[in-house]
């Protein structure tokens, strides 16, 4: 009781450098766990996403940028289907199931997909979860008409009946505006998944769009592939990729993910070394502010002598009031950690369609805060010593 | 009954020229139980460093400081440390209270390294030297007459068998002083403590019945003066 007074006291009456020093500590440690959350739940979510699909054909080229463009709406197509190859693989005894999509055109920078109406009547995009209409209806495969994601509705401001020009291209240039007109009629219920921030239309209607090239007409950009088994993945993979020399056959999505961010493993070092150091900095701030406050504590910590505390307790009372301050830091730390992850999740959110959750635990919101309350505690050694050796005589004057 | 006996008790510090300075040096001097003593002084003759010893803030270089059945020139710090918190209450010149602190938690300190903090005697000592209304208030908030009886309470807070007092008026005007004095020496006999008061005042060691003489206690003042 007594030492738990004595630090609070102090804390009391050098309160500008513990607010100071418990907001740096906020800082630092609200960066460390958002680096860590962020790292760890994009590459959980995003190695899940698969829009409810095992595999995905497409031209010869990157598995990574296959993957990319037909189930994460991002990079260019890295070229095109064949109708014929496409046939073949919807009609491969090992497939269950076959989506083709399109892409080339853009609605004010969204991305417009042409698919068929099976991706949002039969596909369960991820397990138990199908594709659900907010408002409206689903297109008409044969009628100029689309439906929109729910964010690229939101961010476009379209709803059902409204009606828009697409453009050409992948990004927005508003000389490049196709002559046809499109429909909205009916707008997705969010499934915090790439497929929000997408404009769908009827695959025909964007092989066949004013100025596409006719000899692509019956082409596709990737076929969205569900299997009978797994096995059948690796026969197709050692099919197309290995065999043939016309097509990509990338399988499985979640392990071509992961290999993406193995390749950018390297900037994630990089972000948590500056969390580290920050941390550090942070610590060695404790240190420096109930260091340089010593001589002023020089009296107050012979007068507590003088009552007969012991050099261990006023070492202890610096200690644990060092680890106050690291357990006020991480305490406002968790506010600092969920602006910053709420920041994060909405870019992540407008650039990709899919949603990080800030507040699901991670097991950084344990050892993270344990470990900057011990670090704290070290930065407390120092000072502590220093009451420690503190002369008590020479520290009560007057002298008679 | 006797209750402090000193007997061949030194103590040296460091000179600037690498020597070592005696300080004290005391051949006898004891206090029974519930005694009140004045020990007079001049400023600089070493009182302050024979009251610590006596408290145990500083070592002896030698020589005993039986209080009761511990010598505390014998025993380790952290000893003297239990010692002074268990059976000695200090009030110093310019009171020494902790500024960040309640008057109430000022006094709650001084028996929280022995026999542990108990909030209703605090309270009842605050009443005792008449701060029953200023329990959260803090030092500076208060008169000098009312910090030094905080610093009052805070002594006999721990029921300290001996209460060593260093020029505890010097802070004090005349009135506040005679004040001052009655109540240290009323509380410690009501607390069954003996009282050891070092002072240079004249009118505060007329009020003492026994009086002794620092100067010629301390056998390092003789030598100084001899060398001199």
């Amino acid at each position: 009781m007594t030492v738990a007074l004595i630090v609070r006291r102090s804390l009391r009456q050098h309160l500008l450098s513990t607010v100071v020093t418990a907001l740096s500590i906020a800082l630092a440690g609200g960066l460390l766990m958002s680096v860590w959350v962020v790292k760890e739940q994009a590459q959980a979510t995003f190695a899940q996403v698969n829009g409810g699909f095992d595999a995905v054909l497409g031209a010869r080229g990157s598995k990574l940028q296959l993957v990319l463009n037909a189930i994460f709406h991002l990079e260019a197509s890295p070229g095109n289907v064949a109708a014929a190859d496409y046939e073949a693989i919807r009609r491969h005894p090992a497939v269950k199931r076959a989506i083709p999509i399109a892409v080339g055109d853009n609605l004010r920078g969204f991305r417009i997909v042409g698919t068929v109406p099976e991706l949002f009547a039969d596909v369960e995009y991820a397990p138990g979860r199908k594709y659900a209409l907010q408002t409206g209806r689903a297109f008409d495969p044969s009628a100029r008409e689309a439906v929109l994601g729910s964010y690229a509705a939101e961010r476009l401001g379209l709803g059902a009946g409204d009606v828009f020009h697409p453009f050409h291209g992948l990004v927005y240039d508003e000389r490049n505006q196709h002559a046809e007109t499109y429909r909205v009629v009916g707008v997705l219920a969010p499934s915090n998944t790439p497929a929000d921030k997408v404009v769908w239309i009827p695959l025909h209607g964007l092989q066949t769009m004013a100025g596409h090239d006719p000899r692509a007409a019956t082409d596709v950009s990737a076929v969205l592939i569900q299997l009978k088994s797994p096995a059948a993945g690796f026969m197709l993979d050692l099919m197309y990729n290995r065999q043939g020399n016309r097509l990509t056959f990338a399988y499985p999505i979640g392990a071509v993910v992961a290999e993406l961010f193995q390749k950018i493993g390297w900037f994630d070092q990089v972000l948590a070394l500056v969390a580290y150091l920050v941390a550090l900095v942070s610590a060695a701030g404790v240190l420096a502010a109930i260091y340089n406050s010593m001589a002023a504590r020089r009296r107050d910590i012979a007068i507590l002598r003088s009552l007969g505390a012991h050099r261990r307790t006023v070492c202890a009372a610096i200690v644990l009031e060092a680890a106050a301050v690291g357990v006020l830091g991480m305490a406002a730390a968790f506010a600092a950690y969920g602006a910053i992850l709420a920041a994060v999740a909405a870019v992540v959110h407008a650039r990709t369609g899919v949603l990080l959750d800030p507040w699901s635990f991670h097991r950084v919101m344990l050892w993270a805060p344990a470990g900057m309350i011990a670090l704290c505690a070290l930065g407390g050694l120092l000072p502590a010593w220093k009451a420690y050796r503190t002369d008590i005589a020479g520290n009560l004057a007057p002298v008679s | 009954m006797t209750l402090l006996e000193i007997s061949d008790l030194t103590k040296s510090f460091a000179s600037p020229d690498g020597g070592q300075k005696l300080i004290v040096d005391i051949p006898a001097f004891s206090l029974a139980a519930g005694e009140q003593v004045a020990l007079r002084g001049e400023s600089g003759s070493g009182k302050t460093t024979f009251l610590h010893l006596i408290a145990g803030i500083l070592a002896a270089d030698r020589g005993v400081i039986r209080l009761g059945e511990h010598d505390m020139a014998a025993l380790g710090e952290p000893a003297r440390d239990r010692l002074r918190a268990r059976s000695i209450g200090y009030i110093f010149q310019t009171f020494n209270l902790l500024q960040g602190y309640t008057c109430l938690e000022n006094v709650m300190l001084g028996m929280a390294f022995g026999a542990g903090a108990d909030r209703a005697r605090a309270v009842a000592l605050l009443e005792r030297v008449g701060l029953g209304d200023r329990l959260h208030h803090r030092p500076r908030q208060l008169s000098t007459g009312q910090q030094q009886r905080v610093a009052v309470a805070r002594a006999l807070a721990g029921g300290p068998r001996l209460v060593l007092a260093d020029e505890p008026t010097g802070n004090l005007d005349r009135r506040r002083a005679r004040e001052s004095l009655a109540l240290i020496r009323e509380t410690c006999r009501e607390n069954g403590a003996a009282l050891l008061l070092v002072s240079h005042d004249p009118e505060v060691l007329g009020s003492f019945e026994d009086q002794r003489d620092f100067h010629a206690l301390n056998r390092a003042l003789a030598e100084t003066e001899a060398a001199s």
